[in-house]
């Protein structure tokens, strides 16, 4: 057969795209429902990483209906738009960030540990390379933090990846998001030896300034949507 | 059996590990070694990888060898490979959901390794399936040893670590150690695997022009 000829490249051309793109939408929808599992528990696993609970061998699906007690949706505003379970989970957190602050729909996670409550806010920002992401929960006074968990998309391995490691993670508890006025500043990332002025600081990951840089304001942006909410609820220290 | 492990597959097999090696002589899929071997876990990962892949494209192009049009087989080379890495992507995706996570964007990254387009090319379109597999686990491996190679001496000497283990005790690093930064920055890979093409070179006399 004659395979320079210009009907049978055409036709080959359109015969294998064809079948490459058949065979890509079978492998896809087949395996599409095995993945939204995977991711949902996923998600699961990191809003409870972020309470420090060792999933290490443990149901994590289990784990999170035991732990986390409220899942509300949220405006700006602080006005509760819903309370039903599920809700906050399946909201586009990325899509709402996109909207003007006052149209936002703000998930929050309220859970209890040993008998305390704690508020746990996801976070979302920019790294170096791609996005970061996490979530931050804070103790029931609304200022200190608890405990944080932090991901990437595609950090340098060894430099601005390491905000997934313990060792950067631990830094931020016990921090408070308030200043001694009672003023929202969030909580800055700094290069070891420098100062951040009236507010509580950690210390940067060297060689990854931008992804730590990045981890800063994706708290004072995401934190500060809360704020209102926060506040509200915090009734007596309010002045 | 003897036909399958004649003198031709072992030398098809073996030549990439050391003397046709796609890195240190062919000086093909540098960048990616660049970019995965600040750790030795990617780096096993992504050498391991590329290995399935190259292996099985060489594999269906082969089959396909003299079927294909000549002016669009490039095409067809890179619209086997993607398929074939979106493919093995999904499926960790679905069944190995924490594995995928952490290889993101080592996966795309598969489809723009100059090794797989350079044996596809110069190997495959013009040798039987079987010869071609062994041809893209020989090159795999050529590719993954070098790898991990440098991986090794990159997380040992910047992190203090292998596989994520603590190495280097803390007595060492209480006693004024430190570790060396510049090893998890790109160039310092650029120098290992130079450093490995000068052992190589001069342990292979062949292998230095005149």
């Amino acid at each position: 057969m004659n395979t320079n000829k210009n009907s049978y490249t055409l036709i080959y051309a359109t015969v294998m795209v064809v079948i490459v793109a058949l065979m890509l939408a079978l492998v896809s929808s087949s395996l599409k429902g095995i993945q939204t599992a995977n991711v949902e528990l996923d998600k699961k696993k990191q809003i409870l990483s972020s309470l420090n609970v060792n999933l290490e061998g443990q149901d994590a699906a289990a784990l999170y209906d035991k732990y986390i007690v409220k899942e509300l949706v949220i405006n700006a505003r602080a006005e509760v738009l819903s309370e039903a379970k599920g809700d906050a989970f399946k909201l586009d957190y990325i899509k709402e960030l996109a909207k003007p602050i006052g149209d936002r729909k703000l998930p929050l996670y309220i859970a209890e540990v040993d008998g305390a409550t704690k508020y746990i806010i996801p976070l979302r920002g920019a790294g170096l390379w791609g996005p970061i992401w996490g979530y931050v929960a804070l103790n029931d006074d609304k200022n200190t933090v608890y405990g944080t968990f932090f991901t990437h998309a595609s950090e340098t391995p060894g430099l601005g990846a390491e905000i997934t490691q313990a060792d950067f993670k631990q830094q931020f508890v016990g921090k408070r998001i308030l200043n001694d006025k009672n003023e929202f500043v969030s909580i800055a990332v700094m290069k070891s030896g420098q100062m951040a002025e009236n507010q509580d600081q950690v210390d940067a990951i060297s060689g990854g300034t931008i992804t730590s840089k990045g981890v800063e304001k994706m708290l004072l942006n995401c934190i500060s949507q809360y704020e209102a909410y926060l506040k509200n609820s915090n009734g007596g220290t309010e002045e | 059996m003897s036909k399958l492990i004649s003198d031709k597959t072992k030398a098809v097999f073996l030549g990439p590990l050391s003397k046709n090696n796609p890195i240190t002589v062919q000086v093909l899929g540098i960048c990616s070694a660049l970019a995965v071997t600040a750790k030795l876990e990617p780096a096993l990962v992504m050498g391991l990888s590329v290995t399935i892949i190259v292996a099985f494209s060489n594999v269906i192009i082969s089959l396909l060898r003299n079927t294909i049009p000549n002016r669009i087989r490039i095409i067809v080379q890179l619209v086997v490979v993607a398929a074939l890495v979106t493919i093995v992507s999904e499926i960790l995706k679905a069944f190995a959901y924490d594995v995928s996570v952490q290889l993101s964007v080592y996966i795309g990254l598969i489809i723009t390794n100059c090794i797989l387009m350079g044996r596809l090319e110069a190997f495959a379109m013009g040798n039987k399936p079987w010869e071609s597999f062994i041809d893209g686990l020989g090159n795999g491996f050529g590719y993954a040893w070098i790898l991990v190679v440098v991986a090794f001496f990159r997380e040992l000497f910047g992190s203090g670590s292998l596989f994520g283990f603590q190495i280097v005790p803390q007595a060492m690093y209480d006693a004024g150690y430190v570790n060396n930064g510049l090893m998890i920055l790109p160039p310092m890979a650029l120098i290992l695997v130079a450093c490995i093409i000068w052992v190589h070179r001069a342990r292979n006399k062949e292998l230095q022009e005149k």
